[in-house]
């Protein structure tokens, strides 16, 4: 294992001979509920995102999505298992990722562009520097003449563009989404789709996209991995083989993706109503 | 005025133009009823003021009540007037009221800030504040004016003892509302700006603060009145200058208009200061959303 530990920043190195971008190998995590019972979250998670892939994670509602997102970042740490980043076990919070939350993470006191200025000046960047930056972030969202409005002046479509850039401008390699686009319409969500594939394919980052709309996974995603209904482990997987690029607005009514749709469900369903089913007798 | 000859078949009639139903006119009407709303409410305001004043002062002159106990609206403001122009109790007006501000003021932003500092350094560390949690209930559990006396006995009957009493009056309040926001910090940005890269004390000061900090905006206009209040208690149990020395000055002579001129000039005091904070709080606070016009 250990020669295939290449230096994370040789982006010239042939694919082949580096580590992937992300590995989770037998992960476990267990968590002790608030009554003080021990309750499993993940069993047995293994999962590879390779450089630059686009990885979308579906699986029924509270099944532990987000806890694989928790361990990438290091917020939160495996039970057993190991999870790696570029072939080196994950230890603290890792300045190479960006983080996008289904909630509004944006800070509410501070205006756009402090907003998007907040990661550069956190990592002592040069003050007008990190501006300029942000500005340029800013235009490449299309929120170029709204850098002194705050957070809740804004649509929920432009606060998720702020939230996009205030992720992008740290260039991060690996970019983890949690539901990111779930609380908009769905018009808007198209819109947002569109956005993050421009921005994503200049970046060339490594990503793993949590949701639980199927078509959104396909819409964006190399490679979906299906999970099981809580605890969370894959059931399988399966490589998106549309070309890119995407238009996210027209795919979804391409025979092929309607193919590949119907195909996933059909696995992805009994997942859902054990995971409903469970959710409703505990209510 | 439709103008669409070509389906006059099909269409319903198109209504005919009202005058009165432009964006302009509209617009108009609403800025004038707006107006209207306004000067009602303050025209009722102002009656009901006229009405009560005039209502003690007609009462008291009728001798229905007893200006022993009640005093009168006109007695008051004579006492008011020859307490600026005079003086009370042998030294200016101004210097007793000065005397209680500057208690008020130095207990308040004392009491103020420790109170942040305290309620923050605590909200962030658990273990202290679990260790903590039940003596700070033991202290709060003390009625704050029981404190008055030893306070006088420890600093004297200078600004000191004045100043301690109303920094316990503001320290608590303050530090139990830091320490609730810190606790109440959104745990989806606290995330968000640790994976941006911000370190311990970043993520205090530019997340943990400013989100606690609507908390403590929260008890902050009523800190300040605690304040005014643990400066003219202190002043009661004993001191040489302050509106509370006034009081009590009064009270002893059985000057009813005294002691209600004085309480007049404490009520000022509050209000400017109450104005002030709002001012204070809206230029630090001008990214929370504008309620809506309709809801006040």
């Amino acid at each position: 294992m250990t020669e295939r530990n290449a230096a994370p920043s040789s982006p010239s190195a042939p694919a082949g001979a580096r580590a992937p971008a992300i590995e989770l190998i037998r992960v476990n995590r267990r968590f002790v509920t608030p009554d003080g019972k021990s309750m499993t979250a993940l069993r047995d998670f293994t999962m590879t995102v390779d450089d630059g892939e686009f990885v979308a994670v579906v699986g029924p509602t509270g099944c532990g999505k987000s806890t694989t997102l928790n361990l990438i970042t290091g917020l939160d740490r495996p039970s057993g298992g190991e999870v790696r980043l570029y072939g080196n076990p994950v230890d603290g919070i890792d300045p190479r990722i960006g983080f996008v939350f289904q909630t509004d993470a944006l800070f509410p006191w501070r205006n756009v562009i402090d907003n998007v200025v907040a990661g550069p000046l956190f990592r002592e960047k040069d003050r007008s520097e990190a501006y300029a930056l942000a500005r340029r972030w800013l235009a490449r969202v299309k929120l170029s003449g709204h850098e002194t409005k705050y957070p809740h002046q804004l649509s929920g479509g432009m606060r998720k563009r702020v939230a996009l850039a205030q992720t992008f401008i740290n260039e991060p390699r690996i970019l983890l989404m949690d539901e990111p686009f779930s609380a908009l319409d769905v018009q808007t969500r198209v819109l947002m789709h569109e956005a993050l594939l421009a921005l994503w394919s200049e970046s060339g980052a490594s990503v793993v996209f949590v949701t639980h709309d199927l078509e959104e996974a396909i819409t964006l995603a190399d490679k979906v991995y299906v999970l099981t209904a809580g605890p969370a482990t894959v059931k399988s997987v399966y490589r998106i083989e549309l070309p890119r690029p995407r238009v996210a607005a027209e795919i979804r009514y391409q025979q092929d993706f309607i193919d590949i749709s119907h195909t996933i469900w059909n696995d992805l369903r009994d997942e859902v109503m054990k995971g409903a089913a469970r959710s409703e007798a505990a209510a | 005025m439709s103008g669409q000859q070509t389906s006059d078949m099909l269409a319903p009639p198109v209504p005919e133009f009202r005058p009165g139903t432009s964006d302009a006119e509209i617009e108009a009407a609403a800025a004038r009823a707006e107006r209207k709303r306004r000067l009602t409410v303050r025209f009722w305001q102002v009656l009901l003021l006229v009405v009560l004043l005039g209502g003690w002062e007609v009462l008291a002159r009728a001798k229905i009540i007893d200006v022993f106990f009640f005093s009168s609206p006109s007695a008051i403001a004579e006492r008011l007037v020859q307490w600026i122009t005079q003086g009370a109790d042998g030294t200016p007006l101004w210097f007793h009221v000065w005397v209680t501000i500057e208690e008020a003021l130095l207990g308040f932003f004392s009491g103020f800030i420790l109170g942040i500092l305290a309620g923050v350094a605590l909200g962030r560390n658990r273990m202290a504040s679990d260790v903590l949690t039940i003596y700070i209930k033991v202290f709060n559990s003390v009625p704050r004016v029981v404190l008055a006396p030893i306070f006088i006995l420890l600093f004297g009957l200078g600004l000191t003892s004045k100043v301690a009493l109303s920094f316990v009056m503001v320290f608590f309040i303050v530090f139990s509302n830091a320490f609730q926001g810190v606790r109440e910090a959104d745990r989806a940005l606290i995330a968000n700006a640790r994976i941006l890269g911000a370190s311990k004390w970043q993520l205090t000061r530019s997340v943990i603060v400013p989100s606690a900090m609507s908390w403590i905006f929260a008890s902050l206009h009523v800190s300040f009145g605690f304040a005014i209040v643990g400066a003219i208690v202190g002043e009661f149990v004993g001191a040489r200058h302050g509106i509370g020395v006034l009081i009590q000055i009064a009270g002893g002579a059985f000057d009813t208009a005294g002691m209600y001129a004085a309480i007049v000039i404490i009520m000022v005091v509050a209000l400017v200061a109450e104005y002030a904070v709002t001012i204070l709080e809206n230029r630090l606070a001008k990214w929370r959303p504008v309620p809506l016009p309709d809801t006040q």
